[in-house]
């Protein structure tokens, strides 16, 4: 590196320079430039007609989706059945409640000086599965019984999500951690756990779950069906998991092993003060990567016969009473994913940048 | 005994070795007969040292004469096979909470610094203290800041290590180490990754260290800093410890013809 006092020569911005640079280097660029923008410009129009110029907005069903564009009717008729599937109406607010926790939980992660975020996030990881834990099947407190045969939509892909995402995560460490023990018997029971959860497809673990384990266990009502779903989801989850993180275990120098061990930390305060904090920083790319697959590998459970949000639409979109719904159905979805999966990613990478203290070793 | 330990290490912070002999310890590191493997590779052979509280010891050697191993079997970050390593009268053994037990008494400095990336100087300083020690926060940080005074760096305390050179960090793990309170302090190499123009700051503090009474064992090449502040410079050569003396004998008068080759090429550079 040179030394200058000089400041470093901000880039510049002017946008003919730029479209001169970038666009129209060449009669190459200049011809690829054309095409595409002949392409937007043919593409943009129809979508723009699709989507809203010629959607239909109000009415009140199939027959008033009379406008050449998207039937955007569909999704609000039926929104209450994609968010909440069979939950009975009068009793959606405990659902309500969550989707509000929720959001007071995480929507201040994004905002940097916020107060008492880190409370709030911490609520949202401890304290919200409890409250829903409560609150969504009801039958105590006083609140009415639904059984979880009849949750369905959104509802239910967060649910899944969101035990599986924070379960996994400690498990997942665990299991990292043992399997770079020192102790024979820990190590060997973390490599055959990750190794035989992580070979099997997500779909045989349901299948297994809801199909199998019934064979073997006296069947139970409906609800076991979702909490052996769960179950299966987080281990399968913790040991992709585990894998990550040992990723970064192993990445973290020897020194830092050894200057911890020189302090008399002791293992679980090295791990917990030292090894992990740097571990798990490091892999936070990994961890997001498995969060957000996980997320979208919820949608899985239709095969054991739950209704998450894509059952629910799919099972909308070939009702009688609606016709030619198919691509509307499946945008809501897949933007409803979407929405929630980009959260995840910029909300990673807001932490990331958090956390650099500068160094690199 | 944690208690009457600091008090003695925090009034001991001036200069000049400690008038009062009737507290020093005769033989707070003992090893006797020790014997260590790499696999079939023997790599200390038969080591025997007795180090009295507040000696400086100085223990040099070639490359790969396993004064790093040796020096690291004294906190047990290596493990010896045979014979007995006994600090401050407890013997190192697989018993892991003696194993704690000496390594709370023994700092260790290390060649490649190895602070915690992801504290601030401050926070590196005050872990142990705070989660081994159980100092409440507000002392331990006071206490911290007392140390990088000492090693002459108060204003970086709320920086990350990243953000130092090679030299301001090496005095920040010489620092962290202390707030430890420790009676023995290790150093394998503290300067050999360091430009020749940060040596001397840590050295210099190295020195201030010594003159406070500290029992040190100090792996280095830095042969002008054993013959200020050594009582004993220790000669390593495959594994064994070839000879010992005070430096002034050790540097004029070597006995044996290894020490003597050994010294003839530090010395021609
Ligand atoms: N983990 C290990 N496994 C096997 N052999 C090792 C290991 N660590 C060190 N050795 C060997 O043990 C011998 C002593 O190494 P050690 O690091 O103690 O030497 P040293 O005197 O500190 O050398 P230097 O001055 O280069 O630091 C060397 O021959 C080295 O190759
Ligand atoms: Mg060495």
């Amino acid at each position: 590196m040179t030394e200058s006092t000089m400041k470093a020569p901000k880039k510049a911005l002017r946008p003919v320079k730029w479209m001169r640079e970038n666009l129209f280097s060449g009669w190459f660029n200049t011809a690829l430039t054309l095409a595409v923008a002949y392409l937007l410009v043919t593409s943009v129009g129809p979508l723009l007609n699709w989507f809203f110029l010629d959607a239909n907005f109000v009415g009140s069903d199939a027959s008033d989706c009379t406008g050449a564009g998207a039937c955007w009717l569909f999704i609000s008729q039926r929104l209450n059945f994609f968010i909440y599937g069979f939950y009975p109406d009068e009793l959606q607010w405990r659902v309500d409640t969550m989707f509000l926790l929720l959001a007071v939980a995480f929507v201040p992660q994004f905002v940097e000086r916020f107060p008492g975020r880190k409370w709030l996030g911490l609520f949202g990881i401890f304290g919200l599965p409890v409250v829903g834990y409560f609150l969504i099947p009801g039958g105590t407190f006083g609140l009415e019984e639904v059984q979880s045969s009849k949750w369905g939509g959104l509802m239910l892909t967060l649910i899944l999500a969101y035990i599986g995402i924070i379960a996994s995560l400690p498990i997942g460490i665990l299991l990292a951690l043992g399997r770079r023990s020192d102790m024979p018997i820990i190590r060997g029971i973390c490599v055959v756990f990750i190794e035989v959860w992580r070979a099997v497809p997500l779909i045989t673990v349901l299948f297994m779950a809801s199909v199998m384990l019934p064979l073997f266990l006296p069947e139970g009502v409906n609800f076991e069906k979702l909490a052996r779903a769960l179950i299966g989801i987080t281990l399968w989850q913790s040991a992709y998991m585990a894998e990550v993180i040992r990723g970064g275990l192993q990445a973290i120098p020897r020194g830092q092993y050894e200057a911890a061990d020189a302090l008399g930390l002791g293992y679980w305060r090295k791990m917990g003060l030292v090894i992990l904090p740097q571990a798990l920083k490091m892999v936070i790319p990994g961890i997001v990567n498995t969060f957000i697959s996980l997320f979208k590998d919820t949608t899985l459970v239709l095969i054991i016969g739950l209704f998450d949000i894509l059952g629910t639409v799919q099972s909308t979109v070939t009702d009688p009473a609606w016709q030619n719904v198919a691509i509307e159905g499946y945008v809501f979805v897949a933007f409803c994913f979407w929405v929630f999966c980009f959260g995840i990613s910029r909300y990673s990478q807001n932490l990331e940048r958090k956390l650099d203290t500068g160094h690199k070793t | 005994m944690g208690n009457s330990m600091t008090d003695q290490t925090l009034t001991s912070e001036t200069q000049t070795p400690p008038k009062d002999q009737s507290d020093k310890k005769p033989g707070i590191i003992r090893v006797e007969g020790m014997h260590k493997w790499y696999g079939d590779f023997h790599v200390l052979k038969d080591l025997n040292l007795t180090v009295d509280q507040g000696e400086r010891i100085v223990i040099c050697g070639p490359s790969g004469s396993g004064k790093s191993t040796f020096i690291r079997c004294i906190n047990r970050l290596e493990e010896h096979q045979q014979g007995k390593i006994i600090v401050d009268d407890v013997e190192l053994t697989d018993d892991v909470r003696q194993i704690d037990t000496v390594r709370r008494e023994v700092g260790m400095v290390f060649q490649h610094f190895n602070l915690f990336p992801h504290l601030t100087v401050l926070e590196n300083c005050c872990l142990s203290p705070i989660w081994v020690r159980k100092t409440p926060r507000k002392e331990a940080e006071a206490s911290a800041m007392e140390y990088l005074e000492r090693v002459k760096i108060p204003d970086q305390a709320n920086k990350f290590p990243g953000q130092l050179s090679g030299g301001q960090q090496q005095r920040v793990a010489i620092a962290r180490a202390l707030c430890m309170k420790p009676k023995i302090m290790l150093f394998d190499e503290p300067t050999s990754a360091l430009d020749p123009e940060m040596i001397k700051e840590v050295l210099d503090v190295m020195i201030e260290l010594a003159g406070s009474g500290m029992t040190m064992m100090c792996v280095t090449h830095e042969m002008g800093f054993a013959k200020t502040v050594a009582d004993r410079v220790i000669f390593m050569d495959g594994g064994e410890i070839v000879e010992q003396a005070p430096p002034h004998e050790f540097f004029t008068n070597p006995q044996e013809a290894r020490t003597q080759k050994f010294l003839q090429q530090i010395l021609a550079h």
